[in-house]
């Protein structure tokens, strides 16, 4: 083959920035060779030698005109790379790229579709300023072509135009033109209307999908292809049935996709169906049930990441629904050459399955993973076992104990941490767990280890006879002890020991008080013996008073088996990225409310009407509940705010309320808006940060008001807007709360 | 949600050495990712340590999916919150059509076929948003021929390994004959009008310490590649006496059975019920036309058994004497056998006895187990091998640590569920001579045996 003559050896050097100007000049001196020129398959080769390069990352961009000359071309392969070419370094040379435009124009007419649509897609790729007055009448004249191949690019260069000049306002007839193409034969084109108005229209909410789109969309799924599939079924998730025998006319009708062979139709169709059917929780369970099949053949697919997907959500159903997998447990046994991240879900997974008939063959698959070559694994299956024993802990603390014998180090501290938990849990099992760690011979190496034993012979200290001297150990080479966390253990232990054995304890004791005391440079560690020696003054009765408490927390134990949560908690992260990132564990106090379209927003928007379909949402339509969650510490926010870009930002069109600062807190407190920081009252410009959570995402706003006195600020407020992971309806939900806070504060000075 | 993707591929080749890496392709969907977030994503699966999840991954405001295929990374990155499935299944099929136009997935040749992979992205993925995989489509648009890393020729026997099937004629197809672009020149090789339709079967068992199996689980999937341009209609008959679901009866004959089954959307099921027949029109290229499964019984006996000693020679020797017999009919034989020992801690050296000069056996310190290779296993044969494997401060205890063992191997011309293929029917207007190929395959990679 004759590509491969000209272009050397195909193994060129993979980065290749040395000498990268006289590459360049050499392609430049063979592309305006007119021999070359002529020669139809050697310039081709030089054209795509120079594409190779570019998408190696070498910068081409000198050869700019050289390529446009080259898109005047009948060879529909030549183009095509012309055109990547073109895409990529356009904004770099606006005024070169537009000599370009004139090729691509009469593209666009061109007899052949595909050329028609090919021009028409690069056309809209290109990012520089000025495109859109080029490119808006080939897209008009694109979304009316009669080959639906055209329409496709046309449809999704709407999307692009608007992304060119995010700041202007709207084009409605293009809206409307895209509505009305929402009934297009060729199911790309419709899919792509949808994906086209979500963008166009995302400031106002996105597309709006009422009850004749709903219809139209759910009656031309069975055309669709699996993507598209899909896409709809998430957009659905908009839509609001009016009735019961509407929602299950929907049901009924989607029915059949819960079952597809493809694991992205089903899990999208089940969660449209566990949120239409909120208020009918035998549906939501049935649904579960009849998508358990294609969800548990994920975890059996032969792609890792989609098992690894499938796990995660298999972790989610169970959160509700913990039996439904149950019978199925040795789905989840893990396989030898599986990576470790999946072997982890699988065995929290396994924990969670077991029940009186399967506990022994779990318990026996997980004691083989004890022996891991990977630590961490082996402590997470030890770890495992240790949940299990909180409900059959005669067979785990066997197979624990029998762990210990293998005598190595961090197999040994895991045993003994598990152990700690365990009687903490689980008080009856105390007196075995102390026998063995009686017999134990070997003590862990590691800190977390040492202080879960330290914690055991303290806590535990008059069962577990040989205990004083083993402390005794620790006390002895308490100079080579480098974590203060150990030596704090160290000494909460020995002193709980004191109280009960204090015959045996006293003198060491002394010596650690007196050491800490007088040498350690741990300042913390100080304080600590300091404190025990300033209580221990007020004599051994008061002492105990203060140093022992309960040893067990019997009322955990019934926490053990795990409650079972509403299906609501989740369903709003039910495929969508959270579950894999761990984003659904940190923002579980996230609440939603499903948006209840009010009597305002009923009105039939029916595609190709100007004014409806331009109208804003209504507010009310809205409503979206903040939370709390757990505290912001002020570099996590720093750090946020510094990596996120703002996603809204919005003059509020009033001044700053004139009440004191903690009245702001607590007002913006009632409305779980958190304020993390303010500038002092009559500091110029006046700032606040505050955040909140809510769907699922974490808020974070900046409150600006600049010198009211100024001469072009009109004295309002400004509020900027970041969020993690974006979704702009909670964003205006979140500014139309803080709106109406700020403006009651205003209008009544309390 | 939208699933807004900003698909913007980049493939990274992780050398053996893990040092030198570079990127071989890359494509920038929508102008949002950064210029260097290949960079960043790169860094970033580097840093990853073994145990963390890895297949999402968040810079900013970015969000970095990706899936490995083929020793490449496949990697999506987007802004917004898509489905997880949506993403890796697209990343999958991306992967397996730049398989099914370049003929294999290679650092090699993807570098030589970007121009083919750049078309490709370029109809399947506009502006963010898949627009569609289906070979029939894209056929119309491809016009780039691929680049074979290596020529292929028929007479390339030398790695028969997974395939070497018997078809009809009972003539071998070569396992790599599949394995070449489906548009590949035209004019040479071309025209050979070839369809293969592959029965792959992947195993995964457990059998206790006594023996006794106790777990089974074969997920199985007919699959055709088809290299005709167009094909017309093709009827794949299968065992009549298929039954699926688990609350079927058994027939008095050796009734094959499935716990279920999904097909390919394309797939016409009306002879299905009662004669067992798919009917399905194959588009170019590679698809699965129905997955199956069966749990917690296996049709046959396990194809391996294990009967293992393990004893403390004196002081610091653990003898580890493996016998190992292959369960399959004698016509029969499995491949690459690979068969891995825990052995306790600390261990430093190994000797071994092995019946014969083709196998191997090593002692792999960093894993803590020894591995030993089988190339070629007959059924019905019984081969062992004893290991002397020393280690410094041996306890009793140190023992527990041998086992489990686990194996993984290739079993040609089988399946365990014994589904079959009776016939594969073009229908009678298809012009031009094709030559149909069906082949069998078992493989287990999780073949666990306690000791």
């Amino acid at each position: 083959m004759n590509i491969l003559d000209d272009m050397g050896a195909p193994e060129e050097p993979t980065m290749p920035y040395f000498g990268s100007e006289e590459t360049v000049k050499e392609l430049k001196r063979a592309l305006s060779n007119p021999h070359v020129q002529a020669d139809r398959l050697r310039y081709k080769n030089y054209i795509t030698k120079v594409i190779r390069y570019m998408t190696q990352g070498l910068d081409v961009s000198a050869l700019f005109m050289d390529m446009v000359k080259a898109s005047a071309t009948v060879d529909i392969v030549q183009k095509k790379l012309v055109y990547l070419y073109m895409c990529t370094y356009a904004s770099d040379k606006p005024d070169l790229a537009l000599l370009a435009i004139n090729t691509l124009r009469k593209d666009c007419a061109d007899p052949n579709p595909m050329v028609r649509g090919l021009a028409l897609r690069n056309m809209c790729n290109f990012r520089m300023p000025g495109m859109p007055e080029y490119i808006e009448q080939p897209i008009v004249a694109g979304l009316r072509d009669k080959a639906s191949y055209v329409r496709r690019v046309a449809v999704l260069g709407c999307a692009k135009m608007h992304s060119l000049q995010p700041n202007t306002d709207i084009d409605g007839s293009i809206v409307n033109e895209l509505y009305a193409l929402l009934r297009d034969p060729d199911p790309v084109v419709l899919v792509n209307c949808l994906r086209a108005l979500e963008e166009i229209l995302k400031d106002e909410g996105g597309v709006v999908i009422n009850k004749p789109i709903a219809h139209h969309l759910l009656n031309r799924m069975k055309d669709l292809d699996s993507w598209a599939q899909s896409e709809v079924l998430t957009f659905l998730l908009r839509y609001r049935p009016r009735s019961d025998d509407e929602l299950f006319d929907i049901l009924s009708l989607l029915d059949a996709f819960l079952q597809s062979a493809h694991a992205h139709v089903a899990v999208a169709t089940l969660r449209l169906f566990l949120h239409l059917a909120s208020a009918h929780p035998a549906v939501q369970a049935d649904a579960l049930l009849r998508t358990s099949a294609p969800l548990l053949a994920t975890c059996g697919a032969a792609s890792r990441e989609l098992r690894f997907a499938g796990l995660c959500h298999v972790q989610q159903v169970m959160r509700s629904q913990p039996g439904l997998f149950a019978t199925h447990y040795k789905r989840f046994f893990c396989g030898y050459s599986e990576p470790s991240y999946i072997k982890f879900r699988k065995m929290e997974i396994l924990v969670e399955l077991v029940n009186d008939e399967n506990v022994a063959l779990v318990l026996e698959e997980l004691r083989s993973y004890c022996t891991d070559v990977s630590p961490e694994l082996a402590q997470a299956a030890i770890a495992a076992i240790g949940r299990i024993a909180r409900t059959y802990s005669e067979k785990c603390l066997d197979i624990l104990t029998g762990l210990l014998a293998l005598k190595q180090d961090h197999i040994t501290s895991a045993v003994i941490q598990t152990f700690r938990d365990l009687v903490w849990f689980c008080p009856q099992s105390t007196a075995a767990v102390c026998q063995t760690v009686e017999a134990c011979v070997d003590n862990p190496q590691d800190s977390e280890g040492k202080q879960a034993l330290l914690w055991l012979l303290g806590e535990h200290g008059e069962q577990i006879s040989s205990a004083p001297y083993v402390m005794e150990g620790y006390i002895d080479g308490l100079k080579t002890e480098l974590s203060s966390a150990v030596k704090m253990e160290l000494l909460s232990a020995s002193v709980k020991m004191f109280l009960c054995r204090p015959a045996e304890t006293q003198d060491m004791l002394g010596r650690l008080l007196h050491y800490y005391i007088e040498e350690e440079s741990d300042m913390c560690v100080r304080d600590r013996a300091l404190l025990y020696y300033r209580v221990l003054q007020r004599g051994v009765e008061e002492t105990r008073k203060v140093v022992t408490g309960p040893k067990s927390d019997p009322s955990m134990s019934v926490l053990t088996g795990r409650q079972e949560e509403p299906i609501s908690l989740w369903a709003s992260t039910f495929n969508t990225l959270g579950p894999l990132s761990g984003w659904d564990l940190c923002l579980q106090t996230a609440v939603i409310s499903a948006s209840e379209p009010s009597g305002s927003a009923e009105n039939e928007l029916l595609p190709g009407s100007t004014d409806v379909t331009l109208s804003s949402p209504n507010d009310t339509q809205e409503e979206i509940s903040l939370s709390l969650g757990p505290p912001l510490s002020h570099e996590t926010f720093e750090k946020m705010w510094l990596d996120l870009e703002i996603l809204h930002r919005q003059t509020l069109g009033f001044p700053r309320p004139k009440t004191a600062p903690d009245t702001l807190q607590a007002a913006l407190q009632l409305v779980k808006i958190q304020t993390l920081a303010f500038t002092p009252g009559d500091a110029v410009p006046w700032k606040a940060y505050l955040y909140t959570r809510g769907t699922g995402t974490l808020i974070l706003a900046e409150l600006l008001q600049e010198d009211p006195d100024a001469p072009d600020s009109e004295g309002s407020l400004v509020v900027s807007v970041k969020q993690q992971p974006g979704n702009q309806q909670t964003i205006r939900g979140f500014v139309l709360i803080l709106k109406s806070v700020l403006q009651t504060l205003n209008v009544d000075p309390l | 949600m939208a699933i807004n993707a900003t698909v913007n591929t980049s493939i990274n080749e992780e050398e053996q050495t893990g040092c030198l890496q570079s990127m071989v392709y890359s494509h920038e969907v929508r102008g949002e990712a950064s210029k260097d977030s290949i960079n960043v994503f790169y860094e970033m699966v580097t840093a990853l340590s073994g145990d963390q999840p890895p297949v999402v991954m968040t810079h900013k405001d970015h969000q970095f999916i990706h899936v490995r295929q083929g020793g490449l990374y496949w990697v999506a990155s987007t802004k917004t919150n898509p489905s997880p499935f949506t993403i890796i299944e697209f990343l999958n099929r991306l992967a397996a059509l730049t398989k099914d136009y370049c003929g294999s997935l290679s650092e090699k040749s993807v570098r030589l076929n970007f121009a083919l992979i750049y078309e490709l992205l370029d109809e399947m993925v506009d502006f963010g948003y898949i627009q569609t995989t289906s070979t029939d489509i894209l056929k119309n648009f491809i016009q780039t021929e691929a680049v074979s890393s290596k020529p292929f020729s028929l007479f390339d026997l030398s790695n028969v390994g997974l395939f070497g099937a018997e078809t009809q004629q009972s003539k071998v197809a070569p396992s790599v004959a599949a394995s070449r672009p489906i548009m590949s020149s035209r004019g040479e090789q071309g025209g050979k009008n070839e369809i293969f339709v592959d029965v792959i079967e992947r195993l995964s068992v457990v059998i206790g310490s006594n023996g006794v199996l106790m777990k089974a689980d074969i997920q199985g999937e007919i699959r055709i590649k088809c290299f005709l341009p167009t094909c017309s209609e093709m009827r794949i008959g299968l065992n009549e006496e298929l039954n699926i679901g688990k609350s079927q009866l058994k027939g008095y004959s050796s009734a094959v059975r499935v716990d279920e089954c999904r097909f390919h959307q394309a797939v016409k099921l009306d002879e299905f019920d009662t004669f067992r027949i798919l009917k399905v029109c194959p588009s170019q290229g590679e698809q699965t036309v129905m997955q199956y499964q069966l749990c917690d019984e296996l049709p046959c006996a396990p194809p391996f058994q294990l009967f293992p000693s393990v004893e403390k020679d004196y002081v610091n020797r653990v003898l580890i004497f493996l016998k190992l017999r292959c369960d399959l009919p004698p016509k029969s034989t499995a491949l690459n056998v690979s068969i891995t020992v825990p052995v306790p801690k600390g261990s430093v050296s190994m000797s071994q006895e092995l019946s014969s000069p083709d196998q191997t056996a090593e002692l792999q310190p960093k894993n803590k187990a020894l591995l030993w290779e089988i190339p070629r296993f007959p059924g019905g044969a019984q081969l062992s091998a004893l290991f002397k494997v020393d280690v410094p401060g041996l306890s009793s205890a140190s023992l527990l640590e041998v086992g489990p063992v686990s194996m993984s191997f290739e079993l040609p011309k089988q399946t365990c569920t014994g589904l079959q293929i009776r016939f594969l029917r073009l229908s009678p207007t298809q012009t031009g001579l094709s030559q149909r190929w069906v082949r069998y395959v078992t493989h287990s990679d999780s073949y666990t045996i306690r000791i």
